[in-house]
């Protein structure tokens, strides 16, 4: 029996949106620095028939585990053609039970990493072609960014101790 | 998806299946010759012969006294009576305690409990191979020390640290200072691989265990020289000499000597040909996949463990696409996979938390056939190309 669900494996193993986008006009990224895991999401925004933005394109690349490559395989086909503001209700909750079989605790931030790449990509097309930004994704982008130096200076200081004590 | 039939064990560090032959002389002890060792009637005392019988054989094989041999449960239990045992024994000399810093976490754990309670714990750095110089052993003694526990052998990265040099050194350390250091050794990756003599080595304590030589799980050794003050974690009936109280497990330590007499036979033997076989798989992957690296001592290292990290992939998703493939292998030590923290042994050694976190340890064992090899070689190379196809940081 494998640890992880049967949708998990299949994403996994055939993951859908893998790679860069040329000239992409939103790119994200996230990453846990406990685990080490990096995401980095790629946005292609057009606009459609009613003059909607939407995510014409979305690629991804991780250096993640199992769980991540999934669930970021799985959100890129989510919300591929939808528009941004459908996309941005996508919340990690969506995904895991998309993904069937409850993740261990400890895989729950693999999910947050897909959506938290997404909503960066985003924030970043709106700064790009100088759009508002919505309070409730400038609200998320600090989030995001605050546990980024927080793990960093929490990484810091365990290094830190660590040369102490290795001293 | 494809159904894959084949199912190659690359774990053995982690544990390994019982030997049939060891199986074979457990048996009785189950449901027929069942008695508790401390029984005076006939059911007792015939388990009682064989529990002595096992204590003398395991003795004899590591070049101790039996009355020196205290089983236990597990080498984890092992070690927390080795270092808390020892620690509140002595509390009254000292309060230091010496261990490396890339001990098993049972070592790691209990050490940084003492901590919690008064004693203060130094640990030592290891260079890039994950050796501890004995000369920073010297240099950490001061007139408080009263254990040193260096590992034998590291489960992670198989590197095996200079137990017989350290132990000269406390010893000399012991005479300059006219006061005993007691010297522990966590053995449970060594014992039934590579020799074991807890003269040789110099050692008071030693930790031994039966689920990595192909005996049962359940059953474990404390190698405990005479005269050594120490204070039991279990108090009750008083078995294991008042060290150890808890109605023995016969069938586990039965099994567990007979595994030990099979690997100290075979074990000239096993080790030519699990070196050949290891050599062949590094050889084999440092040629066939570009910037993977070694971990561990090119030498002084065990012949079943083999431990890489790949650039730009993380390992979690390697083994994962290895169990898919039908290959069992594991990041690390298996008890850190739920812990997301890169590995505090590959740290220790130098690594980035992003290296440390890419690593792969393939452990081979008695059943590991010049195939299983083979067929690692052939998909281990795809496995790192397609998952750094998806890396960002792999180009
Ligand atoms: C070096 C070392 N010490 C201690 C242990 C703990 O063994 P157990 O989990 O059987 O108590 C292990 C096993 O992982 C080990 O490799
Ligand atoms: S992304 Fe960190 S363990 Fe999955």
């Amino acid at each position: 029996m494998p640890i992880y669900s049967k949708k998990i494996i299949q994403h996994f193993k055939r993951p859908k949106n893998v790679g860069k986008i040329k000239n992409p006009n939103g790119t994200g990224e996230a990453g846990n620095l406990l685990c080490g895991d990096l995401m980095k999401l790629y946005l292609k925004i057009g606009k459609n028939k009613k003059n909607e933005e939407f995510i014409k394109d979305i690629k991804f690349e991780t250096l993640g585990c199992a769980v991540a490559v999934a669930n970021t395989s799985l959100l890129t086909t989510l919300v591929k053609g939808k528009t941004i503001k459908e996309a941005l209700e996508i919340k990690k909750e969506d995904l895991i039970e998309k993904l069937g079989k409850p993740l261990p605790p400890f895989k729950i931030h693999c999910s947050i990493l897909a959506v938290d790449a997404l909503k960066e990509a985003i924030y970043d097309y709106y700064k790009r072609s100088g759009k508002k930004i919505p309070p409730e994704l400038e609200i998320e982008h600090q989030r995001i960014t605050r546990i980024k130096n927080q793990a960093e200076g929490r990484y810091k200081e365990f290094r830190k101790l660590e040369e102490e004590v290795l001293k | 998806m494809k159904k894959n039939k084949r199912k190659i064990y690359f774990d053995y560090a982690a544990t390994t299946p019982v030997d049939p032959r060891v199986v074979k002389v457990m048996l009785p002890y189950f449901s027929k010759k069942f008695g508790n060792t401390m029984s005076l009637h006939s059911f007792g005392q015939e388990v009682k012969e064989i529990l002595e019988e096992s204590r003398e054989k395991v003795a004899s094989l590591i070049g101790a006294k039996p009355n020196e041999i205290i089983f236990t449960s597990s080498a984890t239990e092992s070690n927390n009576l080795a270092l808390k045992g020892i620690a509140f024994a002595n509390k009254n000399r000292g309060n230091h305690i010496i261990i490396s810093s890339i001990e098993h976490p049972c070592v790691m754990e209990s050490a940084k409990w003492l901590e919690s309670q008064g004693f203060e714990i130094t640990r030592l750095k290891v260079d890039k191979y994950g050796l501890v110089n004995p000369e920073d052993v010297k240099k950490a003694i001061k007139k408080e020390t009263i254990l040193v526990s260096i590992m034998h052998a590291n489960n992670e990265i198989g590197t095996i640290e200079p137990i017989e040099e350290i132990g000269k050194i406390i010893k000399s350390e012991i005479r300059n200072q006219n006061s005993k250091i007691y010297f522990h050794t966590d053995a449970a990756q060594t014992l039934g691989k590579i020799p074991v003599d807890v003269n040789k080595l110099g050692v008071d304590l030693l930790t031994g265990s039966s689920h990595k030589i192909y005996g049962p799980k359940g059953a474990a050794c404390l190698y405990i020289r005479e005269g050594t003050k120490i204070t039991p974690l279990l108090h009750g009936g008083g078995h294991e000499m008042g060290l150890r109280s808890s109605t023995v497990n016969v069938p586990a330590i039965v099994g567990f000597a007979e595994a030990l007499e099979i690997a100290k036979k075979e074990m000239k033997k096993e080790n030519e040909r699990l070196s050949k076989l290891r050599e062949k798989l590094e050889k084999g992957i440092l040629k066939k996949i570009k910037n993977a690296h070694l971990v561990g001592h090119p030498q002084k290292r065990l012949p079943n463990i083999a431990n890489f990290w790949f650039e730009g992939v993380e390992g979690e998703s390697v083994v994962i696409e290895l169990d898919l493939l039908g290959i069992a292998v594991s990041t690390g030590s298996a008890c850190s996979s739920e812990k997301l923290e890169a590995s505090h042994v590959l740290l220790a050694t130098g690594l980035k938390p992003h290296q440390a976190h890419s690593s792969l340890r393939l452990s081979l064992g008695r059943w590991t056939k010049e195939k299983d090899i083979d067929y690692v070689l052939k998909v281990l190379p795809k496995v790192i190309k397609r998952l750094r196809l998806i890396s960002p940081t792999f180009k």
